[in-house]
């Protein structure tokens, strides 16, 4: 701990701890000074000057998130300085901003149309200079559109797309008025490396990064007697879907959000949780096969340390940055292409229907989810496995556009087959769930024994820590797991692509000595995924990810192999995890993308 | 591999990896190359463990940095205010007539391309403009004409 310093502001005596900027210590005595280009998450920018305030002494107006408190500091917040400068910050912002409010995707949910809100900006002191402006908007990618139109150059995109995700694929470029947030040579999104994550646009304070959204070809599915509209709704999306229908951060709508899906007219609502356990069974299977074939049979052709493949922003991050890795990567589908496939082979012939008759739609807290079931290869059904990938926040919309009053529905159950799932299904929406739901599985595969930990909660994968790096000494195995016998497994577990990159730089330099690796995109696991509600800052990780174990803690069932669905579509219909069946319909090869 | 990604790794070689030695490579390859091609910039990002947008973003950044293909003469004219009021306006029409193309363009022999740049220093002797490397000042259209044939027939 720094020392500690005082300073006034307003009037009131704040002590913080040396190196505070003056806007948190506002925000410790309850003053809110307004801000844009300001995000907890990144690195102080400074440059929207929207918070400044007026420094007793000082010449010129001071940022307040830029400027550190010293020892007998007087600032004020509120004087006419302040207020018109703020004002002038706005207008001007808003002069080269398209405000064509009514029309714009995030209206009512665009933090300058707030500010331009509160401050009441009515009067037309500068020149609207948009129509001066050739912006161009890019909607070429099928997760993301960029409109530059919007944009008021804050950077918060460029600040996440480098220093949490290591990918720049937003970058400043040119200067002075011609000044704009650009790709590789102002290529479309869809044609540079950029991952589809989406973490810019839940940190783009306005609408010039959205989500390509397709609620109202979702509607016309639900509105067309002749579709049969299958549902199914990601772990992480019921922990955060409440945030944007007025309710708590981190609260738990699982059975209000099955309610609203069957109110608003899908035909089935299920669960992306089912096809998470049967992703332990086949992901899990492939581990141990792989170790067989390296520890037993000395096979070198076996790549280890294998990975986990059920983040399509960490997919697309490895197929460009690590394409000599991608024999690491597990075979397996990410959950939601599982469950697809599946939609369209064993529930429509189990339900009788055709497949062609039926429009498969998921709910995710992802945005490179919708890139993901775009993929040439995610049609092992003969039809496009998933169909639509909506957000959890289009979902809140499509909720409200129905009129139903979320917080007063009924808790209802998911719709069964594909409808049951066990805690390790839940936790994938964290980072380090799937670690923890595959080791709770694999080990008691191997040794016939529940995981030594209490209550099965893994503790050393869970947290919010970059990198966690955990090993598991394998003992007391059963007989025709005999090799593993005396085997520490060591795995390492990142979230946030640029702490994946810190990982598999370790694994390419020989520095690392994992088994086992897994690697989620976004910040936090899905919890923080680009679709999530806006804002998703690091506290509200925590109650999100909270919210999960409590999920996983209250279910009856806890583990994967336990889940009598899963052992019932074994029986009826895969057969067996790795089996000719699952080769066919779950599992997926990669593409070399680094020349692009 | 190709001749650019040669070039790109020589220099890295030389400048090293470090952010830093970006600005020096894309000074060295827009001299060799006249212009910084999406390879090279691609190949520049490879060899510094950087994205190609960042490459992009700082090459934008200066108007010295091409990242179009430019002639083999690039004719730069002044464009600050006091150019402007010592009558670049009619310096710029000159050029475009004489070499038949328009502010950005590059002749279709890829002889000259003409282009406008901030201030180069030379504001007690406007208008001026450089070419390549070379200042011309208290330019008139006859001077301008008189220039353009110089170079031409140069070739």
């Amino acid at each position: 701990m720094g020392n500690i310093i005082k300073l006034k502001i307003d009037g009131i005596v704040v002590s913080v701890v040396e190196g505070t900027s003056i806007l948190n210590a506002a925000k410790n005595v309850n003053i809110k000074i307004p801000t844009l280009c300001y995000h907890p998450d990144l690195c102080v920018a400074g440059n929207c000057r929207v918070c400044v305030v007026e420094q007793e002494g000082a010449r010129t107006l001071t940022a307040s998130c830029a400027t550190p408190v010293s020892e007998g500091m007087v600032i004020n917040t509120n004087t006419v300085k302040v207020r018109t400068a703020r004002k002038h910050i706005i207008e001007l912002l808003l002069s080269e901003h398209n405000s064509e409010c009514t029309k714009c995707y995030k209206n009512g949910n665009c933090e300058l149309q707030s500010l331009a809100a509160e401050y009441k900006i009515t009067n037309e002191n500068f020149i609207d200079l948009v129509p001066l402006h050739n912006y161009t908007i890019d909607n070429f990618s099928p997760s993301i559109i960029k409109n530059n139109s919007k944009c008021i150059r804050c950077q918060r995109c460029v600040r996440t797309c480098e220093q949490l995700q290591s990918v720049s694929a937003l970058v400043v470029a040119h200067k002075g008025e011609h000044m704009k947030i650009s790709t590789f040579l102002e290529k479309s999104l869809f044609d540079v490396v950029c991952t589809n994550c989406g973490q810019c646009i839940i940190r783009c304070p306005v609408g010039a990064l959205i989500e390509k959204n397709y609620i109202e070809e979702v509607w016309n599915a639900i509105y067309d007697p002749n579709k049969h509209v299958v549902v199914q709704t990601a772990p992480a999306v019921r922990v955060a879907l409440g945030e944007d229908l007025d309710m708590r951060h981190g609260e738990i709508v699982t059975g209000k959000m099955v309610s609203a899906l069957k109110k608003i007219g899908f035909d089935s609502v299920l669960d992306t949780d089912f096809a998470a356990d049967l992703t332990i069974m086949e992901e899990g299977t492939e581990l141990l096969t792989r170790l067989k074939k390296a520890l037993v049979e000395n096979d070198k052709t076996v790549a280890l340390p294998m990975i986990t493949s059920c983040s399509p922003g960490w997919i697309k991050f490895i197929e460009h940055e690590f394409p000599q890795f991608l024999s690491n990567v597990s075979t397996c589908k990410s959950p939601q292409q599982m469950f697809g496939v599946l939609t369209k082979t064993y529930y429509a012939k189990k339900r009788n229907l055709d497949p062609a008759q039926i429009v498969s739609v998921s709910i995710m807290p992802c945005t490179a989810k919708k890139f993901e079931a775009d993929r040439p290869e995610m049609r092992s059904s003969g039809y496009k496995d998933v169909d639509y990938v909506l957000t959890t926040r289009e979902l809140a919309v499509m909720i409200k556009q129905a009129g139903l009053d979320f917080r007063s529905l009924p808790e209802e159950k998911y719709d069964s087959f594909m409808g049951q799932s066990t805690g390790a299904a839940v936790i994938f929406g964290v980072s380090g769930g799937v670690m923890e739901a595959a080791l709770r599985t694999a080990y008691e595969f191997i040794t016939g024994r529940e995981v030594p930990f209490t209550n099965l909660e893994i503790k050393p994968v869970r947290g919010m820590e970059g990198v966690k790096e955990t090993s598991v000494k394998i003992e007391r195995t059963l007989p025709e797991w005999r090799f593993l016998e005396g085997v520490t497994l060591n795995t390492a577990i990142a979230h946030g692509l640029a702490n994946a990159k810190k990982v598999m730089q370790n694994v390419a330099s020989g520095k690392a000595n994992y088994h086992f690796i897994e690697i989620m995109a976004c910040p936090g696991g899905c919890i923080g995924g680009g679709g999530q509600p806006i804002p998703t800052n690091a506290e509200i990780l925590m109650k999100r990810s909270e919210a999960i174990y409590m999920e996983d803690t209250g279910m009856p069932i806890r583990k994967s192999h336990e889940n009598p669905e899963i052992v019932q579509i074994y029986n009826e219909f895969i057969e067996k995890p790795l089996g000719q069946k699952s080769h066919e319909l779950l599992h997926t090869n990669y593409i070399d993308r680094s020349e692009k | 591999m190709t001749e650019i990604k040669e070039m790109v790794k020589i220099l890295a070689e030389k400048h090293g990896r470090e952010r830093g030695a970006l600005m020096p490579i894309l000074q060295a390859v827009v001299e060799k190359q006249n212009f910084l091609s999406e390879e090279a910039m691609t190949e520049i990002a490879r060899q510094l463990d950087i994205s190609a947008a960042q490459v992009y973003g700082t090459a934008s950044f200066y108007s010295f940095l091409d990242i179009k293909p430019r002639g083999k003469y690039v004719i730069r004219v002044c464009k600050s205010i006091i150019a402007e009021m010592k009558g670049k306006k009619e310096i710029l029409k000159t050029l475009e007539n004489s070499l038949k193309i328009k502010v950005g363009q590059t002749t279709p022999d890829r002889m000259f391309s003409l282009l406008e740049t901030n201030d180069i220093g030379w504001s007690d002797q406007e208008p001026s403009l450089l070419i390549n490397e070379t200042p011309y000042t208290n330019l008139t259209s006859e001077k301008i004409i008189n220039i353009i044939h110089e170079y031409r027939s140069k070739n």
